[in-house]
Parts: C-alpha cells; structure tokens; sequence
C-alpha cells in the first residue's frame, strides 16, 4: 500500500458492563485498514459485532458500550479523541454512513428536497442559491429518474430502492471520502438489489471513496468488495483479498458458512452449520469457533489461535492453516431433496383468485365506475398432495397475499379455493369447519412476531394440541416433546420463552406448532429471510426431513430464487398479482422462461467473484398493475408490441405442465435476454 | 402461569423496582400510607369525635401534635385517620375500573368494525365531559355513600382505560401471532385471554397505578365539596374543606392533611414510573444489550 490508510482500527476492543462492573467484551482486538479507492466487506452473523464495528469508524457507540482499548483512526487523528464539534463536522460530511433501512432514516414529515438541503446546508460551503441545482445534481448521479420532482415528494411516497437512492445521494451530499454501509441492500428486491449494488461500485471508483461495507450475504460481498473481513463473536477469524476469500477461504467458519448458502446453479441443499455462536459479551478460552468446527481439537478449546497467513495473501486465525481445506465449502449436507410422484392428487386448488384491498364504494358500485386493477387476479393453480410449489415475485407481487387468502385471513374477491379438488373453503376462517382449519398450517415470515412473547413454549405447542385434538396432561406432554424432537429442539426447551432462543430456534418453534396441527398443507410465507445465512440452511433440511416423513404439502413463498429453487417440485413466477410462469422447478430456471423470470434470475447475486449478474439498462420497480394487457408490459425488455398493452397474454405450454404467460412465441423466449 | 412462577416474577419485579431511586422512594411512600391506614385506630392518640372546647384552632403542642380544628379536634389523630375511606374505595375501585376497562378496551381493539366505532365515540363523548361533572350528578341522584362512591368511581375512571388498553391491543393484533391463532380457528375470547391479555397487562398495571391516583385526587375532590365522606368521619378532603376558613389562623389544619394526600399521591407516581422502567415499558433510556 503506498498511500496510507484512510480508516485506520487498531486493537479496537469494545464492551459493556456487566453485573458487579466487569466489562463484557463485544468487539475484541478488531484490526483494520481501508485506503482510498479501496472497497472492504464486513462479514458476519447476526450477533457478530460488525454493526458496532462500523459505528465506531465513525467514533459512534451505542448507548451501553464503550471503548476499552485501542484506536479509530480517521485522516490521521483518533476519532474518538476528537471534540464533539469536530464529530459533527466529519460525520455525515467527510464520512457518509448509509443505515441499512433508509424508509426509517429519512425523515417522515420533511420533503427529500428539504432533507437534502439541510445536508447541503451543514457540510458544503456553496451558497445557499445554488443548493437546489446541486440536489438535482446528487439525485441524477444516483439515477432517480425525475429528480425536479421527487425534490417536491416526501419519503413514503418512493419505493424502498428510490429511498435508498436518496439516503446515498444524501451521504454524496458532503463529498464524502468515506463511505459505511451498514446492510445497505437487505431488504430490497433482488433486481433493485443489483442496480443499486452497479452504482456504489461506480461511485467508488469515480470518486475514488473508501468504503465499508457490512453485510451477511456473501453474493453482495462478493460484488463490490476488494478485501473481506469475517468477524465472528467479535473477533476477526479471517480477513483477506475477496476472490480468495470467496473461493477457497482459509478459516472453517467462512468454508461452513459459504457451504450454507443455497445457490441457483445448485439442487443440492445447503449444509447447515451446527450450533450457534457465543452471545456478545460472553467469555471464551481458546477458539471462539471450536464448538462448532468440524477440525476442532483440544488444543482449539484452550489456547486462542493467533493471526497468522492462510492460503494466498489471506490471514486466519486458526491454528491449522493447512487442514482447513478438508472442509468442502459446497454444499450437499447429504440430503437429497424429495420429489413428489406427478401423478399425486391434488391438495389444495385455487380457481381464478382475485383479491382487492380496495372495497368499491357505494356511490363507485351505483355509477358502475371501473375498478383499480385487483392486487392479484386469476390465480388458477393445483397443489398435489406431497408437493412443495414455490411461488417466487418482487415485493408487491402478492405472493403473501395470496397465502393469507389460502390461510382463510383476507377474503378473496372472487374465484374460489377448495381442499382437495372438491371441497370449497369458506372465505374466511370463520366460515371454515375445525378440520379444515387443522388441514391449512401457515408459518410466518417472522418468528419474532408470530410467537407469542409471553407464552413459553409448551404454551405456544399446546393451543393447537388443545384446539384440535383436545389433548390434556401426559399425552400433551409427550405429544410436545415428540414435536420438539422433530425440529431438532429438545424436551428442556418447553419452558422456555420466545426471548431466550436464538432466531433458528424460534423459527423451528413456529414450524413445530405449525405440525402440531397434523397439517396436509403448510403454507411458508419467506420463512427464512429472518434468519442468518448459516441457520436458514438448517431450516430449509429440516422442512425437506418433515416433507418426507410426512408427506405435507408445501406451499414456499420466497424471494429468493436459490431457497425456492432447493425446496420446490414446482415454481409459479409472479408479477404485481399476476401469473407468469409455472412449472417443474427444473423447467422454470432454464429455457424457455417469461422475460421476468429471465429478470429475475439474472439479478441473482451469488456468493461468487466471477459471477455477475445481468442486469436491464433501464429498470426500476412499478407500483401498481397496468389495467389492460401483460402486467410486465411496462418493463419488458422484449416487448411484442401495441398488443402487449391492449391484449392479456396467452397462456403457451411446452410440456410436463410448463406453461408461460406470453405473447412471444416460445422460439423467442428461448434465448437470453439480458447481458 | 403457575402461582410459583407467579410469585417469583412478582418479586423479581419488586427487587427490580427497589434498585430504582424512584420506586424505593415510591413504594416506601406508599407502604408507609398503607400501614398508617390500617393501624391508625390502634396508633392514632385521640378519639376523631373527641372534641375539645377549650382549645380550638390551637397550634401544635406536646399534647396536639399538629395542633387542633375548629371543634377542638385532634388534626394529628384526624390526619392519621383520615385516608382510610380513600383508600379503601379507591383500593376497590382502581382495580374493577382496569378489569371493565381494559377488556373492553382489548376486545374493541381485537374487534373493530361498528361496534369499536360506536363504542369508542360513547367513550369520546365521555371523556370531553369535565371529569367531576358526571360523578355529581350521579352523587346527587343516588346519595353519596361508600356503595354508590366506589362502583361510580370505577365506572368512570374505567372509561380512559379502555382507550388506553384498546391502544395497546391495537399494537398486539398487528402481530402475527394473533393471525396464527385467528387461522388455527380459536375463538375470539379465547384469543383475547390467551394472546392479548398477557401482553397488555404490564400497560394496564402502569395504566392502574396512574387511575389509582387520579382517583384519589378525585375522591378528595368530592369529599371537598361534600359529597364525599360525611362528617363527623375523617377524611382529607373533607378537613381541608372544613379548615380553609381559618387557614390564617390555623394554618396547620389544612397542610397537615394536604401533606398527607400529596405524598401518597407523589409514591404512587414514582411507583408507577419505577413499574413502568421495570417492565420496559418506558424505553427512553433503554440500553443495547
């Protein structure tokens, strides 16, 4: 390195105190060094300390902790020794910090334009007439189309991906040297994700900025970042240049975790890490890791491993450098994923679903005013018996609209649901017999919400026990511990509360109370975004396990096409409540595909240096459903023509129950479409 | 829950509420009231009714601590005695108005629709009324003895309740787990004391300590203007009242009972915002970890 670096962290520990003044460590000996023009990834699990570490390269700590040790070193001088005054000169100025949810950091009440002016007015010496034009300027070069108007518009009035534009168009506003990135894509769609990702790259190398990415997903690291850092339970295990790091890490941890992570060109199942990490602050001898690593040996249990030089120009901090290879970082946990026999009859069929959030007025309803589009319209689909269907689409594609009217929680417009082929559900759950209810299981996206926080969890198993099959006493025990057992958790977490399980554990909670009911169908609505990468694996064997023994039908709603990929018989592609495409999994992720599957798939980011996706020149998300013609008209890149706009496409068959919904013939469809 | 795990959480929070400057200055405030309520017929040094002649509005002496009324009554022994009735009604009443209140409060909430609508404007319309005005009316109509004072008190001090506990329910069934049990199929009820009730109680009991001291203001209120306790029985309220008239003479008979009902109003207060710290409800100072 021959200038020196701009964010300097040496021998950062950072803790807080616990019962009778003793310091619990969060952060412990974080060395770092980020220069000009360089990009560096953070990496870890939830828990890990990389949030706090990157606060306090901005000299910022949560209310609780406080520094012990070491020194942040920012353009020469500790940040920590700096006045207050100077702070609030750098931060937000010379060191832009991008939150990992910008709808919240944006001010509700105050227009974009005000918000940025105010930046503009803080750390930039223009003069006050020129602010507006250098706003505009700020919002071009983050590529808000528009930007006069979205000056005028307030936060919730643009979509998460405009918002996030913002917050760095915000963070540009004070010509940044530094920039930290705290999750700055999660939560956003896989296409926003990627475009998003294409132009903080951009501004890395045109402005020459220094940044720091956290993030725990691999595929986002492996896009923009020169060097990546791993830190688990506070402490660096492995820091190094990116493409090594990604293709042959030299520490077990970093080799399990990107075993974890499903991939798209992959039908095997993810192998999932056992175990879970210390909490923060809690006191380890030896290896942070070994209860976990499959190398471990007595001596990683008492003697904590130095840094010392792994594989390439990697440093590692384990004690066998050499063995770590032994570790696949593939992966195939031997599971093979269940397959449902073709011929199986159907569980569950929707007949033309249309469901509105909008209620027609009555003055609407006597003057016969046309209708906004539906939220989601003609759903026709059949569940077999035994099959898991993963239904895949962008945020506002009514997937987990369409679960809630399956689960019998919003009544669909028209169309109807039936078990089985033949017999019709009510609406609504009140209008459902108790068996029917107990056939339809849903699991929720997040445990945090759908498990009771007072309830422990014999409490939270016994409602559907009780509910269904009146069960009391000795046979509810041994019913629950059979359930726990099933999900991997012991009889010793009956007493337990929500709060005092990890994610994983809460979620096998929700999928135990879930089969308590003896379900046919279980309905997952994203039911492993929550849940750190290594974990979620986990998740994904033990659904696979129950699928098998059980014989439950699936229905997997999920963002992410890798998970749906590895779990699903079939994928039914969604846009703006509408359906594209459906088929065998194998069908849907090759050729021919429906210019939005193509989109979508493309904007995967693998956890890959080589790999990058494909992106659309022009795209950005919609809002709402056209009203007439293909709902994707807007933004296909291969559009037919005017009767893409005037015409709904036709459904076109190629075989095995692969059907797509297009005007293009499928000799079209055949080719790529983005690159 | 168990009556042992019960008990155990009961004292933890205790613990936790003592190692608060607020709520050991509080619950000692108002564990010194309570024990003064129930002791003060054995503890008191005269008879409330014992008059004295001879000495009337004399200041506070060996013998009269805090001096004398205007009938030559003992104002230290009177002082004593004089928050037994309040406390007794509004021990009573505080807690029925949180029961009528706060699960009317949560079903509406779980509820919704018309019924939530049209109730909770009845409940609007009540609360626009100064709080004293329709408990005069309902005193004059039907007398003002202890059994018309305490279910009067706790309906009307129930009313708050319930926008409180619908607020707070309003919270609880945007959760999903309130749409797991909805889709499972329990009953409504079910799902109120099953699912919304064990996470609206800390509320309710911060909610509680709050009422319980509005309420003592307002009883002493009514005793002010007589239609409370009815003499010769000692009450604050009711001696303030009586020695307002010679307060530049007597200054005496109307601080001592002031004294008295302010400093169990302030430890029931800082009770309530020690409660409130402990059960995390008040998140303004909350740590990371």
């Amino acid at each position: 390195m021959a200038n020196p670096p701009l964010i300097d962290i040496r021998k950062l520990c950072i803790g807080f105190s616990g019962r009778g003044g003793t310091i619990l460590p969060v952060l412990h000996d974080v060395d770092l060094a980020v220069c000009r023009g360089e990009s560096l990834g953070i990496v870890g699990e939830s828990g890990s300390g990389k949030s706090t570490l990157a606060l306090a390269a901005m000299g910022y700590l949560k209310h609780g902790l406080e520094k012990i040790d070491g020194e942040v070193i920012y353009d020469g001088v500790d940040m920590f020794a700096r006045s207050p005054k100077e702070l609030q000169r750098i931060r937000g100025g010379k060191l832009g910090l991008i939150p990992q949810n910008s709808g919240q950091s944006l001010t509700p009440t105050l227009r974009i334009g005000q918000q940025i002016d105010e930046v503009l007015h803080l750390h930039c010496t223009l003069p006050k007439a020129l602010h507006e034009a250098r706003a505009i300027d700020l919002l071009t070069q983050v590529r808000l189309p528009d930007p006069r108007a979205i000056l005028r518009r307030y936060p919730h009035e643009l979509s998460g991906g405009q918002q996030q534009r913002v917050a760095i168009a915000m963070a540009l506003a004070g010509e940044p040297d530094a920039l930290l990135l705290d999750e700055p894509t999660t939560g956003l769609d896989v296409t926003t994700q990627a475009h998003i990702l294409d132009l903080l790259r951009e501004l890395a190398v045109t402005r020459k900025m220094a940044m720091v990415y956290v993030s725990h997903d691999l595929g986002v690291i492996a896009r923009v970042c020169d060097r990546v850092l791993v830190l688990y339970a506070g402490e660096t295990v492995l820091i190094g240049p990116a493409a090594e790091v990604l293709r042959d890490p030299a520490h077990p941890y970093a080799r399990a975790l990107l075993a974890s992570i499903p991939r798209l060109c992959d039908q095997q199942l993810p192998r999932a890490l056992n175990g879970r990490p210390p909490s923060p602050g809690s006191h380890h001898h030896g290896c942070a890791f070994a209860q976990r690593c499959a190398l471990a040996t007595e001596t990683c249990r008492t003697e904590r491993p130095p840094m010392t030089a792994g594989a390439g120009s990697q440093s590692t901090r384990c004690l066998y450098p050499d063995r770590v290879s032994e570790i696949d970082i593939r992966g195939g946990g031997g599971a093979v994923p269940m397959v449902c026999p073709a011929d199986s009859p159907p569980a569950l069929t929707l007949k033309d679903v249309t469901i509105r959030y909008q209620r027609p007025s009555l003055l609407a309803r006597l003057r016969h005013r046309a209708l906004n589009p539906a939220t989601v319209e003609g759903i026709s689909l059949t569940l077999r018996h035994g099959e898991s269907l993963g239904m895949v689409g962008e945020s506002g594609s009514g997937k987990s609209t369409i679960l809630k009217a399956i689960a019998g929680l919003l009544a669909p417009a028209e169309g109807q649901i039936l078990l089985d082929d033949n017999t019709l559900l009510g609406t609504t759950v009140e209008r459902r017999r108790p068996d029917q209810l107990r056939r339809l299981q849903i699991v929720f996206q997040n445990p945090d919400a759908s498990l009771n926080p007072r309830q422990s969890v014999a409490e939270i198993l016994s409602q559907p026990l009780r509910l269904y099959f009146g069960l009391r006493g000795e046979a509810l025990q041994d019913r629950m511990v059979a359930l726990l057992d099933a999900v991997r958790l012991g009889a010793s977490y009956l007493d337990r509360r929500p709060g005092q399980l990890s994610g994983g554990e809460k979620q096998r909670v929700a999928v135990a109370r879930a089969f308590a009911a003896d379900p046919r169908i279980v309905l997952c609505d994203e039911i492993t975004s929550a849940l750190d990468v290594s974990v979620q694996a986990a998740v994904l064997e033990l659904l696979n396990d129950l699928k098998r023994v059980h014989g439950t039908a699936f229905i997997f709603v999920s963002h992410n096409l890798a998970i749906v990929r590895v779990l699903s018989d079939r994928v039914a592609v969604l846009y703006q409540g509408r359906l594209c495409e459906i088929g065998p999994t194998a069908a849907v992720y090759s050729q021919p595909s429906h210019p939005y599957t193509e989109v979508l798939l493309s904007a995967v980011l693998e956890p890959d240096p080589d790999h990058a996706p494909r992106l659309l020149t022009e795209d950005r998300a919609e809002l709402s459903p056209p009203e007439r013609g293909c709902p994707f008209q807007r933004r296909c890149p291969v559009k037919a023509g005017a009767i893409c706009e005037t015409d709904a496409p036709p459904w076109q068959e190629t075989g095995n129950g692969h059907a797509i919904r297009c005007h293009l013939p499928l000799t079209a469809l055949q080719n790529r479409i983005c690159g | 829950m168990s009556t042992a795990t019960l008990t155990a959480r009961v004292v933890c929070i205790l613990r936790d509420m003592l190692a608060r400057p607020s709520g050991a200055i509080g619950l000692t405030l108002v564990g010194l009231h309570l024990v003064i309520a129930v002791t003060s017929p054995w503890i008191a040094p005269f008879d409330y009714t014992e008059m004295n002649a001879t000495m009337t509005l004399s200041g506070p002496s060996a013998e009269h601590w805090l001096g004398t009324d205007h009938l030559g009554r003992d104002v230290f022994s009177r002082m004593l005695l004089g928050g037994r009735e309040a406390l007794l009604i509004t021990g009573i009443a505080t807690p029925v108005a949180l029961l009528w209140g706060g699960f009317l409060g949560v079903f509406l909430g779980l509820r919704g629709g018309w019924l939530d609508e049209v109730l909770m404007r009845v409940v609007d319309a009540f609360l626009a009324l100064p709080g004293i005005l329709p408990l005069l009316v309902l005193i004059t109509v039907f007398g003002s003895g202890g059994e018309v004072l305490m279910p009067t008190l706790a309906f009307f001090f129930g009313i708050p309740v319930i926008r409180v506990a619908r607020a707070a329910a309003h919270e609880v069934v945007a959760r999903d787990f309130i749409s797991a049990a909805r889709a499972r199929g329990h009953r409504p009820l079910d799902i109120v004391r099953r699912e919304l009730m064990p996470n609206v109680t800390d509320t309710l009991l911060v909610e509680g300590a709050m009422r319980w001291s509005w309420m003592l203001l307002g009883f002493s209120a009514l005793s002010f203007l007589g239609f409370g306790v009815a003499p010769p029985r000692p009450d604050w309220g009711l001696m303030v009242s009586d020695a307002r008239v010679y307060m530049s003479l007597a200054p005496w008979g109307v601080i001592a009972p002031v004294i008295a009902l302010s400093t169990l109003i302030i430890g029931i207060n800082l009770t309530a915002d020690a409660l409130a710290k402990t059960l995390g409800l008040d998140q303004s100072r909350k740590a990371v970890v």
